[in-house]
């Protein structure tokens, strides 16, 4: 078999592989059994007292989200400030400035919500200081957030009848002591050891063999790529992000990150049979989420390792695929393999530029962040899924014509209304932020923004249309990928794309936490024949249906417009 | 209408709810104190410590020539003289204080009248090959514009005119790119690939001009 196709099923299967035992062990330290990680507990109590927090008070949904927002708001002024100020503040070795007050609030809010669509370039519109003390930061708390917020959301499946499900900061802690700062530790050493730096000395120069004078951006990278895959973020060190051979020196590491960034979100849908005790509906989820992601992934492949027409039109050879914006070492059938990946998963980072991927692949990963549940990321994938079980359940009990239950719950007009609001909100931000930029671009194109609304768009035509459109999936889906060729850099772009972000991360974990807390309050009702089961393919079907339905079909005319009309063009 | 009713009630009960969430400033803000310590400092210290043990000890692992650093291992630089093999095409001209690809769409009619100009020069360079020799990398621009490598292939079909102004046999100067050409990962995934400095190095060592 062909090598790089080969390297593509291996990492799949070793993700499986390590996955399957980390929901397990994910599982176990929620419900509070023994792990082997138990002597970390020191710790965590050391945390706890020395913030003042008892973390064995239990809390009600209401109170889960406000600790939740709580804490975030405090992390956003604190990224905000430090972004503005970072030219004044230590470890700068570059002598790099402050970024702009636009470009702040963008950063800002793209890493606390786990987005990091970045609009700066690292070598040069960050420092070590940022890089660590707040976009590292961020990576492991927002990671933890979103997986701190679906333990709520399987507590308040699992117990019968209650409001007492857990307490917020227990669970927001143990994530990052119990399974994102070790595996981060792990997974940073093996990248030391193939070549990523770790030292904190800045720019060095050399003169190259053809004389020319070249100046070398590195940094203590290897820590902070690390956690930016475990925990689904994606904001890389540099400009390239994972395409660069400091950030991605070979295709071990490649393997590492591919691995890193799936593992967390598939974990987690085994962790749900392993914590609720229903493998069966945990298989469910997964068999949907992977058929969704085979349905992108294989016309990606296909489409990248045959290359571009017009350049095969110019009779050179495309023996391993199309290369423009890819690196060797990877090759097309891998990057292929992680533009799917990243786009289904949230990361968002990139080891290939997707501006210049094929019309196929671009449509690809546009689908994947519009159903932004096919594993999704870190906690927040399961929680966005969870709004598509919710709406199945609902229109499987009215064909059926029996009140919908899932598991022993009634689901009425309450949680329906919650969950359709959420999932049509997802749509909603995405095309109206498109109408508003398509409308600038073309009745304002001399507008006195940093950068003219007319040199906004690198391509031409139909890719011009969806860089526009890949640039809110992005912000919506907490992607944080991007077609770069995107002018995005100025106010207009810093401040919706910075709204949507904020909507498109809050409020769909206030949406499932909010129907999960009504429905652990209802009585329950014990099963019967007449029970919808939800573990049966039957009803993995039906979500995926509605997912189709809901997700895809809403954006079907943007698509047409833009990546679906350049692949008709492209011959 | 009842939508927005419910909406609204949800607003003014957060705001009443805003008691609530003074009462978790304080631990949210002691909490992200001591995560960032944690997470900002010791950890990444941590790494620089292991990264010492490294082979570049955590600075990059640099290439060597006549006693001083000529570049990176891992990071690519230009070369466009007749008698190196040359790189890919670099968006940010191997500027590696930067990174970046072209972000050029596939049916752009500029970026295609690039290529084809790239196929040109690449073609008045190396007399006799021919189109369908040229591999798409050759002419296409890498995704970090750093990218150290090329195919097997991409090195071999430069090899006639690098011998030939070396004054070296074609299947010597071939024979060295089979040495430099490193194989797919455990031999079984992933592209195989020629490190380009590294291999420009040994050419210098061999016979420098």
């Amino acid at each position: 078999m062909n090598t790089e196709i080969s390297g593509v099923i291996f990492t799949y299967l070793l993700t499986l592989a390590i996955a399957i035992p980390l929901g397990r062990y994910i599982a176990r330290i929620f419900k509070g059994e023994k792990t082997w990680l138990d002597f970390l507990a020191p710790v965590e109590r050391f945390i706890f007292r020395f913030s003042g927090i008892d973390p064995k008070k239990e809390m009600n949904w209401k109170q889960h989200l406000f600790a939740l927002l709580t804490i975030n708001s405090v992390w956003l002024i604190y990224a905000f400030v430090c972004l503005m100020a970072q030219g004044h503040l230590p470890l700068n070795p570059d002598a790099n400035t402050g970024q702009s007050p636009d470009t702040a609030f963008n950063t800002a809010i793209s890493f606390l919500v786990n987005c990091n669509l970045q609009h700066y370039s690292g070598e040069s519109g960050a420092t070590y200081f940022t890089q660590h003390f707040v976009f590292m930061f961020l990576h492991f708390v927002s990671a933890a957030t979103g997986i701190a917020a679906l333990i709520v959301l399987y507590k308040a499946m699992k117990d019968k009848v209650t409001d007492k499900l857990g307490n917020f900061w227990d669970y927001f802690v143990k994530s990052i002591t119990r399974v994102l700062l070790p595996i981060s530790f792990v997974i940073a050493v093996i990248f030391a050891f193939n070549g990523m730096t770790t030292s904190y000395a800045g720019k060095d120069t050399f003169i190259s063999m053809q004389g020319d004078t070249v100046h070398v951006s590195r940094g203590p990278v290897a820590a902070l790529v690390a956690i930016k895959h475990l925990g689904t973020n994606g904001g890389g060190w540099f400009g390239a992000n994972s395409a660069h051979p400091i950030e991605n020196p070979n295709y071990l590491t490649n393997t590492v990150e591919l691995v890193a960034q799936c593992v967390i979100p598939i974990a987690l849908v085994f962790a749900l049979g392993f914590y609720l005790n229903k493998k069966k509906f945990a298989y469910v989820i997964f068999g949907v989420m992977t058929l969704g992601m085979l349905l992108l992934l294989i016309p990606t492949m296909n489409a990248e390792i045959n290359g571009n027409p017009a350049i095969a039109h110019m009779g050179i050879s495309q023996p391993t695929g199309a290369m423009e914006g890819k690196e060797v070492r990877f090759g097309p059938a891998n990057s292929a393999y992680w533009s799917v990946l990243t786009t289904i998963i949230s990361t968002g980072s990139v080891n290939s530029m997707h501006d210049s991927a094929m019309p196929v692949s671009g449509t690809m990963m546009l689908l994947g962040m519009m159903v932004n549940c096919f594993y999704g990321g870190c906690g927040v994938g399961v929680l966005n899924f969870y709004v598509f079980i919710i709406i199945a359940v609902f229109i499987s009990g009215l064909m059926v014509g029996r009140t919908p239950e899932f598991l022993g719950r009634k689901i009425e007009a309450r949680e329906m209304k919650i969950a359709s609001l959420i999932a049509l909100l997802h749509p909603f931000i995405i095309l109206v932020g498109l109408a508003i930029s398509s409308y600038v671009v073309v009745h304002m194109p001399g507008a006195d923004w940093a950068v003219k609304p007319s040199t906004w768009l690198n391509n031409p035509g139909n890719h011009g249309f969806s860089e526009m459109l890949y640039e809110y999936t992005s912000s919506a889906a907490n992607n944080g990928s991007g077609f770069e060729g995107l002018g995005d850099g100025n106010i207009f772009w810093n401040v919706t794309t910075g709204i949507v972000m904020i909507l498109g991360r809050f409020l769909p974990i206030i949406g499932p936490l909010a129907i999960a807390g009504l429905l652990a309050n209802k009585k329950y009702i014990p099963e019967s024949a007449g029970t919808l089961k939800s573990d049966t393919s039957t009803f993995g079907l039906m979500i995926f249906a509605v997912i189709v339905i809901i997700a895809a079909l809403s954006f079907f005319p943007a698509l047409a417009l833009g990546p679906i009309a350049e692949h008709f063009s492209l011959r | 209408m009842s939508l927005i009713k419910s909406l609204i009630s949800n607003i003014s009960y957060l705001k009443s709810n805003f008691k609530t969430m003074k009462a978790y400033l304080l631990p949210s803000i002691k909490l992200t104190i001591i995560l960032i310590v944690i997470t900002a400092g010791i950890y990444p210290l941590a790494i620089a410590g292991v990264g010492k043990l490294t082979p570049g000890h955590g600075d990059g692992e640099t290439v060597i020539y006549k006693g001083r650093v000529v570049g990176y291992a891992n990071e690519g630089q230009k070369f466009t003289k007749d008698q190196y093999f040359w790189s890919r095409p670099s968006a940010v001209d191997y500027n590696a204080a930067g990174s970046g690809g072209s972000n050029k769409g596939p049916s752009n009619p500029d970026y295609l009248k690039q290529v084809n100009d790239r196929i040109t020069d690449f073609m008045k360079h190396n007399p006799g090959v021919t189109r369908s020799q040229i591999p798409a990398e050759l002419v296409t621009a890498s995704g970090s514009g750093l990218d150290p490598d090329l195919s097997p292939a991409g090195a071999q079909v430069q090899v006639a005119r690098v011998a030939k102004v070396r004054g070296l046999s074609a299947d010597a100067v071939s024979k060295l790119v089979d040495a430099h050409t490193e194989k797919p990962l455990f031999g079984v995934f992933g592209p195989a690939k020629v490190n380009v400095l590294k291999l420009n190095v040994t050419l210098d060592e061999l016979k420098p001009l």
